[in-house]
């Protein structure tokens, strides 16, 4: 629980790392790449306030102790999700496999919770893959990169007639919540890379699955938000949108907070720290905090404590069955049952 | 794509919104310092994303000038790992404009500490496209239905930041739908969305209407709620992503913040 002015709040941090990019785990000949993608990272954590700034060692392979400290003890976080990125191709190891973070979950099973992945470009073999990850890993999720090279290919789109089979082994295996980066393009160098819609053709196609956007699509929110207003199991993931945004641009942090208010819907906004770019701490502190600068947003949807409680944590909490401690939940939180809304908004 | 120019000159002239007359201001003060005047026609390079003269976005990491008019420009970058087809098209853009300034005689265009800066910036000062950079890494030789994708949505942002200060200023928004380019305020923002208009071949004569849906149609008073609320949106995208780009840069360079609007 996050302890604030004497109150409780129940936190469900959806977007957390634990990762290596140490020079140790570079790939012979990629390591160019690996420190690039790192110092980009590292960049971005500037955007916190500053006495929360990590020197670039730290940065690139932070511990244990520190992972604890920083989520559970300072940032009052009850539940983690750990969304695995793997980036082989620069990280001998892994950045962050569900393999590397399943050892915090053996530690904390209570506690934290593994994403899986998958590309659809393996083939027959990512699907044995994502039936061995599935049951080691007791996956409820996945985190997709779509623009993640694979032996030639530039990136892939989830609308591709390959993905097909994934999505239904997701149905199978029980894994609802499908993590989309949909964020700052690196790769592939191609146009289609800038445009979201594949989502919205994948959410149309399989409305037993939810779609959590992360980065809310930045820097395409307006792609994103006109998609999330159509269908109904689209959410938006926070992370950046807090860290990135909250302290470094308030007034702007404040726009973009009221866009997706009025687009999506405090119903459907999951609370992510991006632990360890950014601590979840001064993030879930200036949240509660948090309230339009002035009149010029007075046309923006309203927000009370109980919003505030939704995105912090029930609705990540509804998405994944995570069970809210007695006194914290708030009837009607989280989106209605997705397949009900497709038939109501189909109706409609 | 609707609108094909006839030269590959034309075109990103016109995508970039570098007029003639720009092009001649720059040219029409000879005593002047060259640096200034290259300096000067860099404003007219605008980050396709963004839509903000690369100048304002402080992306010029440095600018030398011989005195036998030799140009060498370093582009920095907010991240190393900024997409390299909008790189690419600030480069071509800038080695454009500084070319045409009177008095530059060669101009190099270098990219600072940027992962594919080596691959660009050869391509670049070879003359050769995108795919020349990228052999075999991607079919997009032509980067302009990119700019495209882009310039449209500046145009509906910018025309959103234009109803919202009439209205502000007491335009009723039911006056909105019928107004003519005529009746535009005379402000930057408003000649900037002319400019666009220009380029993405939407006519913007005196009695068209002063604004249009990303097809160039005018709006009906029907779709206006939606149209605001849409244009809104579409410039709060850009904001952000404007903010995040400065914040990196400034993080990453050391630069003193700029103050937030």
């Amino acid at each position: 629980m996050y302890e604030k002015d004497g109150k409780q709040y129940f936190v469900v941090d959806s977007h957390i790392h634990l990762w290596d990019a140490s020079p140790e785990n570079w790939v012979k000949g990629a390591e160019a790449y690996a420190k690039g993608w790192i110092e980009c990272f590292h960049a971005y954590q500037s955007l916190g306030p500053p006495e929360t700034h990590w020197p670039i060692e730290k940065f690139m392979k932070y511990s244990i102790e520190d992972f604890e400290k920083d989520v559970f003890e300072d940032g009052g976080v009850d539940h983690g999700i750990f969304q695995s990125t793997y980036l082989k191709e620069w990280y001998a190891s892994g950045f962050n496999t569900a393999a590397q973070n399943n050892q915090l979950v053996e530690k904390y099973p209570d506690k934290l919770i593994v994403n899986g992945r998958w590309d659809p470009r393996d083939g027959d073999a990512g699907l044995r893959e994502l039936e061995e990850d599935a049951k080691k890993y007791n996956l409820q999720g996945v985190k997709l990169y779509t623009a993640e090279w694979n032996a030639g290919s530039r990136g892939y789109a989830l609308s591709d007639d390959i993905a097909k089979p994934f999505f239904e082994k997701c149905k199978e295996l029980g894994i609802k919540n499908i993590h989309v980066h949909k964020g700052p393009t690196i790769w592939p160098l191609d146009k289609d890379a800038f445009d979201p819609k594949d989502v919205d053709i994948a959410a149309t196609e399989n409305t037993e699955l939810n779609f959590i956007i992360e980065h809310v699509g930045l820097p395409r929110i307006e792609d994103f938000c006109f998609m999330a207003t159509q269908e109904p199991n689209v959410y938006a993931g926070l992370s950046v949108v807090t860290g990135g945004l909250m302290y470094a641009r308030p007034r702007f942090f404040a726009k973009v907070m009221g866009e997706l208010l009025f687009w999506v819907g405090e119903d459907k906004m999951l609370f992510g720290s991006d632990y360890g770019i950014w601590e979840p701490k001064w993030q879930i502190e200036m949240f509660l905090d948090w309230d339009y600068p002035d009149e010029s947003y007075s046309d923006y949807p309203r927000v009370n404590e109980d919003s505030k409680r939704k995105i912090l944590g029930l609705n990540a909490a509804k998405l994944y069955g995570i069970e809210v401690p007695e006194g914290f939940d708030i009837a009607g939180a989280g989106a209605e049952d997705d397949a009900l809304l497709v038939e109501e908004s189909a109706s409609a | 794509m609707s609108q094909r120019a006839s030269t590959p000159q034309e075109a990103s002239s016109r995508m970039t919104g570098t007029s003639a007359s720009a092009t001649a201001e720059a040219e029409g003060r000879p005593g002047g310092d060259l640096r200034e005047r290259v300096l000067d026609a860099l404003g007219q390079v605008y980050d396709p994303e963004l839509d903000e003269p690369i100048t304002q976005l402080r992306f010029i990491g440095s600018c030398a000038v011989s005195p036998d008019g030799d140009v060498d420009i370093m582009l920095r970058l907010p991240t190393p790992q900024c997409a390299p087809n909008f790189a690419f098209l600030m480069g071509a853009d800038s080695r454009r404009v500084v070319r045409a300034v009177e008095g530059v005689r060669n101009v190099v265009i270098r990219f600072e500490d940027h992962y594919t800066g080596d691959e660009i910036n050869a391509a670049l000062n070879q003359g050769a496209g995108f795919m020349g950079a990228f052999p075999g890494e991607t079919e997009d030789d032509d980067l302009e239905a990119l700019r495209e994708i882009f310039t449209r949505k500046a145009l509906i942002g910018r025309q959103g930041t234009i109803c919202e200060g009439l209205i502000d200023g007491g335009t009723d928004r039911s006056e909105l739908v019928g107004m003519t380019v005529a009746q535009l305020p005379d402000t930057p923002e408003a000649r900037r969305v002319l400019e666009l208009r220009e380029m993405l071949g939407i006519a913007a004569d005196d009695d068209a209407p002063a604004f249009v849906n990303p097809n160039g149609e005018g709006i009906v008073p029907e779709q206006l709620d939606r149209w605001l609320r849409g244009a809104r949106l579409v410039r709060v995208s850009l904001e952000a992503n404007g903010s995040i780009c400065r914040g990196l840069l400034q993080g990453r360079h050391k630069l003193a913040p700029e103050s937030e609007n």
